[in-house]
């Protein structure tokens, strides 16, 4: 929509609202055509159609195509049904799930424009992210992620029969109280699947098991050795990945206990990139179904209905209400990492004077490489560190306030003016590295040869302290533990406070 | 590359097994909500679903996060006035501020809310309950099924061939199949007549349609009579008789002190008990007897809503319901329940005589027999003799004094709770 074009021969893929198959197959080829025109790689779709209530089920499983049974989803479930049921919230645009083939789903109800518009979004937008980006590459793996997921049902609902639901229930519940504490940042994980899973599973288990029994033998030691082992750090370094920790050396859970331990870690570490990647991945897909429809409308193949009807929805997709607004809940990802975007799309087609100062290497570049590689190589802090436009702040009209528990008011420490750029840009980064906005969580000592207590340690960041739900989680901690667990805060001086213990 | 697939008609209701789940979890929140939702529940629509909260600390899930305090700095969109270094007060709590302040999702709620279909909510409200002594005819009793006609089927067993209906299809089958070679077999000969009129009898033409209708005389012979395909049977199905029936007697008194309040209260605890009646009985009929000093059969209507002034006499009410016993529910055939409800109030000289009636005459026909004394001052007679008489048959009197509506429900329970079977 940027040029007039002068003649437009219309020959639109279809008017009306209605969809069927064979439409949306028209569609699908067309949009997936002008993708492939700007080069957008994407793993091959598998475009699902269901009913609004099948969306519930799936938003209330994470958007998880399989999953094992838990009363949590079961509330979430109930939660979504109600607001949908009441008409406070409509639902999603459309669940998309990273997998090989990617699976999108489309609800039955939705018109013909809004099915378009979810293939533009999900079908290519977040397919290509979910192929491009460096973190999903690392983290997860788009081939075994369904087989794994079949594989932890499965395994959940024989581990129920086996030990019983209240069993199971117990031992998910604390390990998802962890979930966000459940991976390694620096290790690349191993490829899931589902044959390789159960294969090794056994074999595991047993494995597991001896090295835990080493660890915690009880036989007396010759009295040197035993004086050098009390010496002797355990875990050497600070544990960052809690529910690792606790699979490989809790002492006293059974071998099916450590495998569902397993299971979550799994599953948390594969959406681990999700929620490193909020802004890109909604503002990637949000600007790909922008720019498709727009593509495919000045080709002609849209109607002038089709297009209003998806501007609107697009519009309100992308609104960010004002602070003062009522219905202000922080900054919309959809429309800051829309935004940014089309941001870099500009500053590579047009750039001002202050682009080509702020940004040498891209202003006036190929916009589609450019995007390409900010697509493949970053996450959300750091696109936003790196890319975040004096233009885009003032567009935004972006300001930054400090509260500070010590001070009676609270302070703007920068706006959208020369001074504050700078620092926007990296305290808008910073508010989103998941490291400052969950408390940061350490394994920090197990005395073994005492107590067997576990002590883990809070390294505190800006005084922040733990919200009042840290008591219940230190009990799940401990049933997975199985022996007292304590909790210390330490803060920017290095002084230890005593925070929170369970006894076992 | 795509492809589409039509998932709508497939794994409906993925999430009802992570649902029960739920309400397994917090089963004894959810009883509480229910009891307490049907104390303040109209009984006349008490068979539908009901919205529960539960407290909403009861089911977080709990997970490391800040808490308020600290040293925090968060960027904001919209900004119209402030300036670097401006001091701003701070804004009211969940005011503006919504960075993170509030619920992640938005819903600052103490109470989750969510609904319990029909079904699940009756089944709470029932849990535990049992008819105390069901054995005589209920519990034994195997659903009977009666055969009744359905139509007509293509297969079945011989003995049920219905002939009329199979000779039916073969004539319509023959027409059908026949209907082609005979169409063709009449126009070869009509003009083989007129082959004939024109005197070319003998010649070639004629031989061969001859012919011809020879092949379609045999094509149309060659149609059979009867066909396997046309066979029909009769079709029965079994139908579920009700075979247990039972009879619910309501006794009220309504004289002069019987207020409006008290009859409310007696009508929640008549109904609570027919309601549960359907969940174990096919088929309940009600009777109304109401009484002052004499008694009266009377419909549902007059029952609740008319207004009596006088004495009190309720053995005539007793007696009525034994003669409409006799008369009409003879015990073989009929469950016989009874719920009688009063303010206590009878006349002194009456209550032994009660006791009677209901030891010799009543309670050796009827499976449970309950009585609720509302907002009685103290027990007077008429209790002190039900009491010696509960004492007689523990296992299917019930008394209770009850103040308020939302006793009824725990004097239900109390009534009807589910016995361990010996």
């Amino acid at each position: 929509m940027k040029e007039a074009t002068p003649v437009i021969e219309r020959r639109p893929i279809s008017e009306g609202s209605d969809w069927n198959f064979d439409l949306l197959r028209a569609y699908d080829r067309e949009i997936g055509r002008v993708a492939a025109h700007y080069g957008l790689d994407t793993y091959p779709n598998q475009i699902e159609v269901i009913t609004s209530e099948q969306m519930i089920d799936a938003y209330s499983s994470v958007g998880m195509p399989v999953g094992y049974h838990h009363w949590s989803f079961g509330k979430q479930f109930m939660a979504t049904q109600k607001s949908y049921r009441r008409g406070q919230m409509g639902l999603a645009y459309e669940i998309v799930i990273n997998s090989n083939p990617c699976i999108a789903y489309l609800m039955e109800e939705n018109t013909m424009t809004m099915q378009a518009l979810v293939i533009a979004h999900a079908c290519y937008g977040h397919n290509s992210f979910f192929k491009g980006n460096y973190l999903f590459r690392t983290w997860t793996d788009a081939e075994g992620i369904l087989d794994y997921l079949v594989f932890a049902r499965n395994f959940v609902a024989e581990c129920e029969e086996r030990y019983g639901e209240e069993a199971v229930e117990e031992i998910l519940d604390s390990c998802h109280a962890l979930m966000n504490y459940g991976v390694d940042r620096y290790k690349r994980p191993a490829r899931l699947s589902m044959a390789k899973e159960q294969a090794r599973q056994r074999e595991r288990e047993d494995y597991l098991q001896s090295q835990v029994n080493l660890l915690w033998r009880t036989l007396p030691l010759k009295e040197a050795a035993e004086k050098e082992r009390k010496e002797e750090r355990f875990p050497a370094e600070p544990q960052e990945n809690l529910l690792y920790f606790i699979e490989k050396n809790a002492p006293r859970l059974a071998p099916w206990q450590r495998e569902i331990v397993r299971i979550v870690r799994k599953i948390a570490q594969y959406f681990y990139p999700q929620r490193q990647t909020q802004v890109m991945n909604e503002g990637w897909a949000t600007f790909w179904h922008y720019t498709l429809l727009n593509h495919l409308y000045e080709e002609g193949r849209l109607t002038d209905g089709f297009m209003l009807e998806f501007l609107q929805s697009h519009t309100n997709v992308v609104y960010q209400p004002p602070f003062y607004a009522r219905g202000y809940h922080g900054i919309n990802p959809y429309a800051l990492g829309f935004n940014l975007f089309r941001d870099i799309r500009r500053i590579c087609e047009n750039p001002t004077p202050e682009d080509r100062a702020w940004f040498p290497e891209i202003a006036g570049s190929d916009w589609r490489k450019t995007l390409d590689f900010a697509m493949r190589n970053f996450k959300d802090e750091s696109f936003i560190a790196q890319y975040l436009s004096p233009h885009l702040i003032r567009e935004m009209k972006l300001f930054a306030v400090v509260d500070d528990d010590r001070d009676e008011q609270l302070e703007v420490a920068a706006i959208h003016d020369d001074a504050g750029y700078q620092r926007l840009r990296q305290l808008l980064a910073e508010q989103y590295n998941l490291g400052n906005r969950e408390p940061n969580i350490q394994v920090w000592h197990v005395d073994l040869y005492g107590d067997r207590s576990l002590t883990l340690r809070h390294f505190m960041h800006a005084r922040r302290p733990l919200g009042e739900s840290t008591p219940e989680v230190l009990k799940h901690v401990a049933r997975l533990w199985g022996y007292d667990v304590y909790l210390e805060s330490v803060d920017e001086t290095g002084e230890v406070q005593f925070a929170a213990e369970c006894r076992h | 590359m795509s492809t589409f697939v039509d998932r709508r008609l497939s794994g409906k209701n993925r999430s009802a097994v992570n649902r029960q789940r739920f309400l397994r979890r917090f089963k004894s929140q959810i009883r509480k909500a229910v009891s307490e939702a049907v104390s303040g529940r109209k009984v006349a629509d008490l068979e539908r679903g009901e919205k529960i909260s539960i407290p909403a600390k009861d089911l977080s899930e709990p997970v490391f996060h800040h808490g308020p305090g600290g040293r925090r700095t968060i960027v904001h969109p919209g900004n119209r006035e402030f300036v670097t270094g401006d001091r701003i007060d701070r804004p009211e709590e969940g005011a503006g501020q919504g960075g993170g302040g509030g619920s992640p999702d938005g819903e600052g709620l103490d109470e989750f809310v969510f609904e319990l279909s029909k079904e699940e909510f009756m089944d709470y409200f029932f849990e535990d309950l049992a008819l105390p002594d069901l054995v005589k005819k209920q519990l034994t009793a195997v659903p009977e099924v009666k055969r009744v006609r359905a139509g007509f089927i293509s297969h079945g067993n011989p003995a049920n061939l219905h002939v009329v209906r199979s000779m039916k299809q073969a004539i319509g089958r023959r027409l059908a199949m026949a209907a082609g070679p005979r169409e063709r077999l009449h126009k070869a000969e009509a003009a083989l007549e007129e082959l004939e009129a024109q005197g070319l009898g003998d010649g070639p033409e004629a031989d061969a349609l001859r012919a011809e209708i020879e092949a379609l005389r045999a094509r149309v012979a060659a149609v059979p009579f009867l066909d396997t395909w046309d066979l029909r049977y009769a079709h029965r199905i079994d139908q579920p008789q009700p075979t247990s029936q039972a009879v619910m007697f309501c006794i009220m008194d309504v004289s002069g002190s019987m207020d409006e309040e008290r009859k409310n209260i007696a009508k929640r605890f008549f109904m609570l008990l027919y309601l549960f009646l359907t969940r174990s009985y096919e088929r309940i009929e009600l009777v109304f007897i109401r009484h002052h000093t004499v008694a009266m059969e009377v419909d549902e209507e007059d029952f609740f809503h008319s207004r009596e002034t006088g004495g009190t006499v309720v053995s005539s009410a007793l007696e009525l319901m034994r003669d409409i016993i006799r008369e009409r529910y003879p015990s073989a055939t009929w469950n016989i329940y009874c719920a009688q409800a009063s303010d206590g109030d009878n006349w002194e000289g009456d209550s032994p005589r009660c006791r009677e009636l209901l030891v010799d005459a009543i309670l050796p026909l009827v499976q449970y027999y309950a009585y609720v004394e509302i907002q009685a001052e103290r027990p007077q007679s008429l209790w002190r003799e039900y009491e010696y008489v509960q004492s007689l048959h523990p296992q299917r009197f019930a008394l209770r004094r009850i103040e308020g509506v939302e006793d009824i429900y725990p004097v239900f329970r109390e009534l009807f709770r589910k016995k361990v079977t010996a």
